[in-house]
């Protein structure tokens, strides 16, 4: 394969758009340079960190390495979900909820695709396992993240609706149902809209990456596919497993709804 | 029959006290002193230690939603999951007397919920408890937003239902109400209930 190389020259002339963006924001009194600079930054330390830690990793190919990025990943995206609660579970329990759906979904999802789609020697391979485990992942917690949110916080709003279905007989599973769904549908919007609009509004990033690897389009959207398929899927296992977790939390064994368990109540 | 022995909670100090088939407790107190704290522990809506019996049978032996079937309670201010009238009522056709009763305008159905009154809210959510023939029935100030013309209505259906052996636990405000509907009239204040004697609640 031949694609161009980037000099550190390149990166520079791309960093200088990111400055000048922090000039105007200056200029403007908007008071986002400080935090676009650092989250800068952050971006290019992080994706250094990677870039060595993938070297080593693609060299070492063993599947105790690949296990351990693996993990890390999965720890530090259940960090993101709990980060994201606003009012939500206490967060033990969304961290608790978070990782152990996610780690559920994303482990199921990607080992599939190794064995059966993709099928690298070994079927661990770092070079394949943790990109696809990745960009399943992100896409994942984005989904638990989003359904945990809708969920508290539609118990919250509707909490007189849900006390008068219980009061009138009903169980905690059917009493919640409208919140359920909408948290599910939250959930699952994002993927859903890229499903739909991939291709027309936007080329999904990995595909433009084997593109411009110089790999043939056709054959790089079949792995966009593959891996648009991969997502809804996992997004979908881990969102739904979240929710329900989320459910059996936010109810109890009397079919009370309990909104004393979220933070701030 | 509501046997009730050391009923408590944060906010309700422990609470025993019966009430039997037919039979009506008025419930008075100041804002605050635990009237919906006792309701919402009786309605097993929010955890709560002692006992509850019903009919003798402890509470945890019945499962929730069937105890809430049996124990019906009406909030102050209910609460509507549907836009649509009829998605409250098991079968709305069969309110029609019941409602008319009520002095509930009959175009209520062509309604959003979020577009009826205060008042008639009210009626139809007693409407749509009653409609599961509970037991005992909690009652949060039914008649609060009501004319004295509804309130009525509201007394006199109720009263029906009780001949029918319903048991009524009723807090309201109106000392006369109290007097009117009432074979017991129970006091709370600072969580703690105690029955009025005759001349107090005279007075």
């Amino acid at each position: 394969m031949n694609y161009i190389r980037l000099d550190y020259w390149d990166l520079g002339l791309a960093a200088l758009l990111l400055l000048g963006v922090a000039a105007l924001s200056l200029v403007l009194q908007l008071r986002i340079e400080r935090k676009l600079l650092w989250a800068g930054l952050r971006c290019a330390l992080q994706l250094a960190l990677v870039g060595l830690v993938l070297t080593k990793l693609f060299e070492l190919v063993s599947p105790w390495w690949t296990g351990l990025a693996a993990l890390a990943m999965v720890l530090f995206a259940g960090r993101e979900i709990m980060a994201r609660q606003d009012r939500g579970f206490q967060p033990l329990w969304a961290y608790g909820i978070g990782t152990s759906a996610m780690l559920m979904a994303a482990a199921l999802v990607t080992v599939f695709a190794l064995t059966t789609a993709v099928k690298p020697d070994p079927w661990y391979d770092p070079r394949y396992a943790l990109p696809l485990l990745g960009m399943i992942m992100g896409n994942t917690m984005t989904g638990i993240a989003l359904g945990l949110q809708r969920l508290t916080e539609g118990a919250r709003q509707q909490r007189p609706g849900i006390e008068a279905l219980l009061c009138l007989g009903a169980t905690r599973r059917t009493a919640l149902l409208p919140v359920t769904r909408q948290a599910l549908t939250t959930a699952l919007m994002p993927i859903i809209n890229s499903l739909a609009a991939t291709g027309l509004v936007s080329l999904p990033g990995m595909m433009t990456g084997q593109i411009l690897a110089g790999v043939d389009p056709l054959d790089a959207v079949k792995y966009q596919l593959m891996i648009m398929f991969m997502i809804a899927g996992g997004t979908t296992l881990g969102a739904v497993a979240a929710v329900f977790v989320g459910l059996h939390r936010l109810t109890d064994s009397r079919d009370r709804l309990r909104l004393d368990r979220l933070v701030g109540e | 029959m509501l046997t009730i022995k050391n009923l408590s909670r944060p906010g309700l100090e422990p609470t025993s006290f019966q009430l039997a088939t037919g039979e009506c407790i008025a419930l008075r107190g100041p804002s605050g002193a635990g009237k919906t704290l006792l309701l919402r522990a009786l309605a097993d809506l929010d955890p709560s230690d002692g006992e509850v019996r019903l009919d003798g049978t402890l509470r945890e032996k019945i499962p929730a939603p069937t105890w809430r079937r049996r124990v019906g309670y009406v909030t102050a201010e209910p609460g509507w999951w549907s836009e649509r009238l009829g998605d409250h009522f098991q079968d709305w056709e069969a309110q029609a007397g019941p409602a008319r009763r009520l002095k509930i305008s009959p175009d209520a159905a062509q309604r959003r919920v979020s577009q009826l009154s205060t008042g008639e809210r009210q009626r139809l959510a007693l409407l749509r408890a009653l409609e599961h023939r509970p037991e005992v029935l909690l009652l949060d100030e039914p008649t609060g937003p009501l004319d004295e013309e509804s309130t009525a209505a509201v007394e006199s259906l109720l009263r029906e239902k009780q001949d029918n052996g319903l048991a009524l636990l009723w807090v309201t405000h109106d000392k006369r109400q109290a007097a009117r509907v009432a074979t017991r009239r129970f006091w709370i204040d600072a969580g703690r209930l105690r029955e009025e004697m005759l001349e107090e609640a005279q007075r």
